[in-house]
């Protein structure tokens, strides 16, 4: 019971220390920077200028101007703040996971923890932790300003001010909470791996975005590898905002990487199981191996 | 430098401690003991394995086989350690990396500053890590071992990339910290600066320890240097005096005896009596680098 409140005390501390230095890193507020203004931009900016132009883009293409603008409305915030994660929202987040892990390999941080008698568990746990508090504060952040926007255009546009559900904020939130978590995570452990950030970040976009959707493509001619797709990852996780979003299945334009190929059901378990595997795999590998 | 009175128990030791990388044996069954209260010489040159050793004793690298133990104090900050170089998060200040440590550890930021203080870098503490010369990262990486005011300090090579001034400072700040009753395991191949601040030294070589021993057991004990003529009549007294193995001739026809400093007056006397004309008397003493240099050669010469 005493090691137990040792390791709870020594996780607390290591995740207060982490989120200190995580709060001063330059990368984080990057990252995070690039999420907001892609998500800014793809869910609002260009239906914005499609809609006061009156000439549908690429991503409008099809859809009336009253449609363009009930999609930019308060109610219609949970699918505007999820349709990003999928793509670029999971890419980010990996990007910022590998970031995390691997940079304390390069810049011998890990090596300066453990050498001045900090377990690695407790270490590893908290900077997994601050991680998580990371991708909680970006959904928040990023919530808060899809709602801000929608307020804003609702206002100009003379638009009765309609908010979202309960239901379908807690829905959003959730299942936005476990595609960023599981890509944050699953960078963590591509930089543990990887002992270094460059590899990882390098083999962990190609795979989140060219080779999954490769395998989904092959799926289509191959029965197994469609088998094996319905389990990666990425299929998962656009499976999941599909099933929150509901897609819409006489449209041939949906947003990219939301997918209707498994249940929102099944979807939610194996990126939960991602979830746990990345920070076993994680503690595993951190307290197995040499620190160089 | 004289053995502390308390240095007798172990605050670290290894028994045929071995890691072997592939085919390469990085350190062979190295078994060493570090006591309480000393500072530790460990000696060798760069690839002797002397890095290895200290990484396996912090626990950073498995052992191929054998063991290695600290049983310094309890807890997380029983050790404090620098290891080959500085590991630092470059975008943040110098401050606010050891904050980070000091978080981790559950320490309080006035322990930060005291080791700031302590390593003479609390005027730019609030540089960042980047932007320091490396001599002050390596002060900083100092720091980080002193936090917590651990019983067991351990560091390798700490005077890389310092200047002769910061050198000083370092070798003075060692020789405190033993004073302070803090234990110094101290890696490095500047042999000058383990003799005047050790007392013992491991000496390694290929991964194998060639000797672990006091500094002055290592350095033979200090021997007298005469010079006096006749030549033949002082060797007879030298030789009385030191015995037939206590005397060695030089080439320069000086001799060598295996006596203590404070035996010089007799020897004076018995020369003078003797009628000889003593012209030099000194203290010779061989230098750690004079026996490592004759250790790793001979140890070169055996292979």
């Amino acid at each position: 019971m005493s090691t137990l409140i040792a390791s709870a005390t020594a996780t607390t501390r290591s995740t207060r220390a982490e989120l200190v230095r995580l709060r001063a890193w330059p990368a984080v507020w990057i990252t995070l920077g690039a999420w907001l203004v892609l998500s800014v931009m793809f869910g609002y900016l260009f239906t914005y200028l499609s809609y006061t132009s009156g000439d549908p883009g690429f991503a409008d293409e099809g859809t009336t101007q009253a449609e363009q603008l009930a999609r930019m409305l308060p109610d219609a915030v949970p699918e505007v703040f999820l349709q990003g994660m999928p793509m670029f929202g999971g890419a980010l987040m990996m990007v910022l996971g590998a970031l995390v892990a691997g940079n304390g390999y390069g810049w011998g941080t890990w090596k300066t923890l453990f050498s001045q008698g900090v377990r690695r568990t407790p270490a590893v746990l908290g900077s997994v932790t601050a991680l998580t508090a990371v991708v909680v504060g970006t959904l928040v952040v990023t919530f808060g300003l899809d709602l801000g926007i929608s307020l804003v255009i609702a206002s100009s546009e003379s638009q009765d001010i309609v908010m979202p559900s309960l239901g379908s904020v807690g829905g959003a939130a959730g299942a936005g909470f476990l595609v960023l978590e599981m890509w944050a995570l699953l960078g963590f452990l591509l930089g543990t791996l990887a002992r270094g950030p460059a590899l990882s970040v390098g083999l962990g976009l190609v795979w989140a975005l060219v080779v999954e959707n490769l395998l989904r493509g092959v799926g289509q001619l191959l029965g197994w590898v469609e088998s094996l797709t319905e389990v990666l990852p990425g299929t998962s996780a656009g499976s999941l905002i599909g099933a929150v979003i509901g897609l819409d299945p006489t449209s041939g334009d949906q947003t990219p990487g939301v997918l209707d190929t498994v249940s929102g059901d099944r979807a939610a378990i194996t990126v939960a199981v991602y979830v746990v595997l990345a920070v076993v795999a994680s503690i595993a590998l951190v307290r197995r191996r040499d620190v160089a | 430098m004289s053995t502390p009175t308390t240095a007798n128990t172990p605050v670290a030791s290894t028994e045929n401690l071995t890691k072997v990388y592939g085919d390469r044996v990085a350190v062979d069954k190295v078994t060493m003991t570090v006591r309480r209260g000393e500072v530790y010489g460990f000696l060798g040159p760069n690839g002797a394995g002397k890095t290895t050793t200290l990484r396996m004793l912090l626990g950073l690298v498995r052992p191929t086989s054998g063991s290695a133990r600290i049983t310094a104090g309890r807890g997380d900050g029983s050790v404090g350690a620098l290891i080959e170089g500085p590991g630092f998060h470059p975008y943040l200040s110098g401050r606010a990396n050891l904050r980070v440590l000091a978080r981790h550890r559950g320490l309080s930021d006035a322990e930060v500053e005291r080791v700031l203080e302590r390593v003479d870098l609390a005027g730019r503490g609030d540089d960042r890590f980047k932007g320091y010369s490396l001599g002050m990262k390596q002060r900083l990486g100092v720091a980080a071992a002193l936090m917590g005011d651990p019983e067991l300090i351990i560091l390798d090579e700490p005077t890389n990339g310092l200047d002769p001034a910061g050198m000083a400072d370092m070798r003075a700040l060692v020789v405190d910290l033993a004073r302070g009753g803090q234990t110094v395991l101290l890696s490095s191949h500047m042999l000058a600066e383990v003799q005047e601040i050790c007392h013992r030294v491991g000496v390694i070589h290929d991964g194998r320890l060639l000797r672990e021993a006091g500094v002055a057991e290592l350095r033979g004990g200090v021997s007298l240097r005469i010079r006096a003529t006749p030549e033949p009549e002082a060797l007879a007294v030298a030789m009385r005096l030191a015995g037939d193995d206590g005397v060695r001739r030089e080439a320069d026809g000086a001799l060598l005896l295996t006596l203590p400093a404070d035996r010089a007056p007799d020897v004076t006397r018995a020369l003078v009596g003797a009628g000889i004309d003593v012209h030099e008397i000194t203290a010779a003493e061989r230098s750690l680098e004079e026996v490592f240099f004759e250790m790793t050669s001979q140890k070169e010469s055996v292979r």
